[in-house]
C-alpha cells in the first residue's frame, strides 16, 4: 500500500512538473508572429506520417538511420511495457497483462530483443560521438552543454534498458524458484543469459527485481522531465513540426503582405490599404520570427545534418544552420525566462541578431536550401536567415556595400549590373 | 543572328499572340557568356517552329536577387511592374533561361497577381524531345562523351526538377556521370542568395572551387549547367584549376543546339 501511494505521488508530481514546463515552451512558441499553416490538412497529415513516423528523410545516411530506427521503435513499443508498469504500480498487481498468455510471452520477448538493440545502438552512438568524434558532432556551436546533453541522453537510455533487462532476469529466476506472486509469465530471450550473474537467494532477487522496477519507472519519469531542457525534445515535437512544415516548393519565399500594401499604394495613389498594424520588417529578435520558426528551434536535435551539407560551412565560413536553430532556441528561452521573472514588458537590451547570430553568418548564406532538404524533421533555418536579412536591409539599410550597389542597379537600370536598359536587347543583334 | 527574334510589341502590333514568352533574364541579356545561351535557346525555339516572342527592352529584373538579399520592397516593385507588362500582353506561358527567374515568376508572382504557366528551358527541351520535335542529329556528336550535370539549387531542390535536364542529356547517347553530391544532395555553385553580387565571407575556400573539384573527380569532358550564375561560377572554377583546355562548361541549351547543328 505504501508503495502504491509512493508510486502515485511520484507519477503525479512528474506529470505536473512536465506539464508546467511543456506549457512554458508552448507559451514561448506563441511569442512568435502568426503564420498560416492550417491549410491542406490531409497533405500535412501525410507529411507527418511519412517524415516523422516513417522517418523517410533519415534513410539518406543508412548507418545512423538503421541505429536510430532501433532506438525509435524501441522507444515507441517499450511504451506498452510502461503501461503495464503504470497499472501494476497503481493497483499493486504484478504483470497484470499476463492473462494474454502466448501473446504476453511474445510481447515480453520482443521488448527484450528491442531493449538489447536499443542498448547496442546507443552504445554505438556514444562511440561515434566520443571515440570516433565524427565531424558532424563538432563545430563552433557544439560547446560543452550540447555535447554533454547528447551523452546524458544516450547514457540514460542504456541505463533504462539495462534496468529493464536485469528486472526481467531477476523475475525469471524468481519464477523458477516458484517465489510468492512471481507467476510464470513472459519469455526472456535476452535476460535469460543474465540469470547466472544474479544471486540465487530469494530475498536478494526480490530486491534486485523491485529495485530495477522502481529505477526503470522513476528513470522514465525523470527522463520525461529532462526533455524540456534538452535537445531530445524532438521525440515529441517532430510530429507537430512536420505537420506544420512548409508545403510550398522550397524555392518560394513568402511575399510580405505589409510590403505589398505599401508598394501598391506607391504605384497607385488611389489604392487604400486594409487596416494593418505597422510592424517591423523582418526579424531582429526571436519574437519577430513566426511561431513556426520558434517551434523549429525547439524541435532541433542538433544532429548537424544541415551544417554538414551547408556550402558556406563546408568551405570554412562562419555560418552553421545548426547554430542558427540553437541560437534561436536559446534566445527565445531566455526571453521566456525574462517574462517569468520580470513580466511581459521586460527588455534585456539583447537581440537574436548581433548578440547571438552575427551579420557575417547571415550574409554567408547562398539560400541553396541544402539545410532544409537535409533536416530529418523539416526544420527551415533559411527562413530565419531571410528574416534577419530583411531586418538588416529594410529597417537598418545595413547590407554589404556590394549588395547595396546591386540593389541600386536594379532600382536605376532594372538589372543587378550597371548596364543601360536600352541595351537589354542587344544580344539579338550579335552573331 | 540568322533570323529575327520577335518581340511582344511587334506581335501585338500585328495582332498576334505567341504560344510562349521567352523570359531572357538579366544575365541572359547582358552577360556575354550567358548571351550565347540566350541565342541558343532562340535557335531551338526557331528550329522547332514554336511561335514565341521576347519582351526585349520591356523586360526588367524579376527582383530575385533583391528578394534573396532581404529587400522585399524592391522585389515587389519589380514584380508588380513586370506583372503589369505580362498581363497587358495577356501572357499565358513563359519559358525562362534562368532558374532564378523561373522560381520567382512561377512561385512568387502568383501571390502578387501574376499567374502563368512557367517552365525552365531544360523542361522545354525535355518536352520537345518527348514530343519527337527535337532529336540529337545533324550536329556535333556527343556519343560516348563524359558529361556531368550540375544541379542548380533553384531548379533542383528549390522546385524538384531533376529529370528534365538529364533527359536532355540522355538523348545524346553520351556517358552521364553523376557527381558525389547530386540531385537533392547537390552542392551549390556559390552564387545563390545574392552571393553572385558580393565577395564571399572569409573562409578556407571558395564554394565554386569546392564544386569544380568535385566535378573534375568524375573526369568529364563537359560540365553541363542550366543556370547563368552556375555557368559563371563553374567556368571561373575550371579556369582557376587550369583545366579550360580539357573540360568545357556548357549550358544544356548550348549542348542541345550543338547536337542539332543549330
Amino acid at each position: 500500500m505504501v508503495a502504491q501511494i509512493l508510486f502515485l505521488v511520484i507519477t503525479l508530481a512528474a506529470s505536473v512538473l512536465f506539464a508546467v514546463n511543456l506549457r512554458k515552451i508552448i507559451r514561448n512558441i506563441r511569442l512568435g508572429k502568426p503564420a498560416d499553416r492550417k491549410d491542406q490538412p490531409q497533405k500535412r497529415l501525410m507529411t507527418m506520417i511519412r517524415v516523422a513516423f516513417g522517418q523517410s528523410k533519415m534513410v539518406v545516411r543508412p548507418i545512423p538511420a538503421f541505429l536510430h530506427f532501433f532506438v525509435y521503435i524501441g522507444f515507441v513499443i517499450i511504451n506498452i511495457e510502461v503501461l503495464e508498469i503504470m497499472i501494476d504500480g497503481i493497483f499493486g498487481t504484478h504483470r497484470i497483462f499476463h492473462g494474454l498468455g502466448g501473446l504476453y510471452n511474445f510481447l515480453i520477448g520482443s521488448f527484450e530483443i528491442l531493449a538489447l538493440t536499443v542498448w547496442v545502438s546507443c552504445a554505438i552512438f556514444l562511440i561515434r560521438r566520443n571515440v570516433l568524434k565524427l565531424k558532424r558532432f563538432r563545430g563552433v556551436e557544439m560547446t560543452r552543454w550540447p555535447k554533454s546533453d547528447a551523452n546524458y541522453i544516450l547514457f540514460t537510455e542504456i541505463l533504462l534498458m539495462s534496468a529493464f533487462l536485469l528486472m526481467n532476469a531477476a523475475d525469471a529466476k524468481l519464477q523458477v524458484l516458484g517465489s510468492g506472486h512471481y507467476i510464470v509469465a513472459g519469455s526472456f530471450p535476452v535476460s535469460q543469459y543474465l540469470m547466472n550473474m544474479l544471486p540465487s537467494t530469494e530475498n536478494a532477487l526480490v530486491i534486485i527485481e523491485r529495485g530495477c522496477w522502481w529505477f526503470h519507472i522513476i528513470g522514465i519519469l525523470a527522463f520525461l522531465n529532462y526533455l524540456p531542457y534538452s535537445k531530445h525534445f524532438h521525440i515529441l515535437f517532430a510530429f507537430p513540426n512536420t505537420y506544420f512544415s512548409n508545403l510550398e516548393p522550397k524555392g518560394a519565399f513568402t511575399n510580405m503582405e505589409s510590403v505589398t500594401n505599401e508598394v501598391k499604394a506607391m504605384l497607385d495613389p488611389s489604392f487604400i490599404p486594409a487596416e494593418t498594424t505597422p510592424g517591423k520588417f523582418g526579424a531582429k529578435d526571436a519574437t519577430d520570427l513566426s511561431w513556426v520558426n520558434l517551434m523549429n528551434a525547439y524541435t532541433c536535435t542538433e544532429c548537424g545534418r544541415c551544417t554538414s551539407v551547408c556550402p558556406a560551412n563546408i568551405t570554412g565560413k562562419l555560418l552553421s544552420p545548426r547554430k542558427i536553430m540553437m541560437d534561436t532556441r536559446d534566445r527565445i528561452t531566455e526571453i521566456g525566462k525574462n517574462i517569468d521573472k520580470n513580466g511581459a514588458e521586460h527588455q534585456d537590451g539583447k537581440s537574436l541578431l548581433d548578440d547571438y547570430i552575427t551579420r557575417e553568418e547571415i550574409w554567408a548564406c547562398t539560400s541553396c536550401n541544402a539545410c532544409v532538404e537535409a533536416c530529418p524533421v523539416n526544420i527551415d533555418p533559411l527562413q530565419i536567415i531571410t528574416e534577419l536579412r530583411r531586418f538588416a536591409v529594410m529597417e537598418e539599410s545595413q547590407a554589404p556595400s556590394s549588395i547595396n550597389a546591386m540593389m541600386g542597379n536594379i532600382e536605376n537600370n532594372q538589372a543587378p549590373w550597371k548596364y543601360s536598359p536600352a541595351d537589354r536587347f542587344n544580344w539579338a543583334e550579335e552573331k | 543572328m540568322e533570323f529575327k527574334v520577335p518581340t511582344m510589341a511587334e506581335l501585338m502590333a500585328a495582332g498576334e499572340e505567341p504560344e510562349i514568352l521567352f523570359w531572357v533574364g538579366c544575365a541572359g541579356s547582358y552577360d556575354e557568356r550567358a548571351q550565347k545561351i540566350t541565342r541558343d535557346i532562340c535557335k531551338i525555339l526557331h528550329h522547332v517552329g514554336i511561335k514565341y516572342a521576347v519582351l526585349g527592352t520591356e523586360e526588367s529584373c524579376t527582383g530575385d536577387p533583391a528578394k534573396r538579399a532581404g529587400n522585399e520592397f524592391l522585389f515587389q516593385m519589380q514584380a508588380m511592374t513586370n506583372i503589369e507588362v505580362l498581363n497587358a500582353y495577356n501572357i499565358k506561358k513563359i519559358v525562362t533561361g534562368c532558374p532564378h527567374c523561373f522560381n520567382t515568376i512561377k512561385n512568387e508572382y502568383p501571390g502578387l497577381g501574376g499567374t502563368y504557366e512557367v517552365i525552365h528551358h531544360t523542361q522545354l527541351i525535355q518536352d520537345l524531345i518527348n514530343e519527337g520535335k527535337l532529336k540529337a542529329e545533324g550536329g556535333e556528336s556527343f556519343k560516348g562523351k563524359k558529361i556531368t550535370y550540375h544541379d542548380p539549387c533553384y531548379l533542383g531542390r528549390g522546385n524538384g526538377i531533376y529529370e528534365a535536364p538529364r533527359k536532355a542529356l540522355e538523348v545524346l547517347d553520351a556517358q552521364l556521370v553523376e557527381m558525389k553530391r547530386c540531385k537533392s544532395n547537390g552542392l551549390c555553385c556559390g552564387a545563390g542568395g545574392a552571393q553572385m553580387f558580393k565577395e564571399p565571407e572569409k573562409g578556407k575556400k571558395d564554394i565554386n572551387v569546392e564544386r569544380v573539384e568535385e566535378a573534375l573527380e568524375t573526369a568529364p569532358e563537359f560540365i553541363a549547367a542550366g543556370c547563368p550564375f552556375c555557368m559563371t561560377m563553374l567556368s571561373d572554377g575550371v579556369k582557376l584549376k587550369d583545366k579550360e583546355q580539357e573540360v568545357k562548361v556548357l549550358d544544356i541549351a548550348e549542348i542541345t543546339a550543338r547536337a542539332n547543328g543549330l
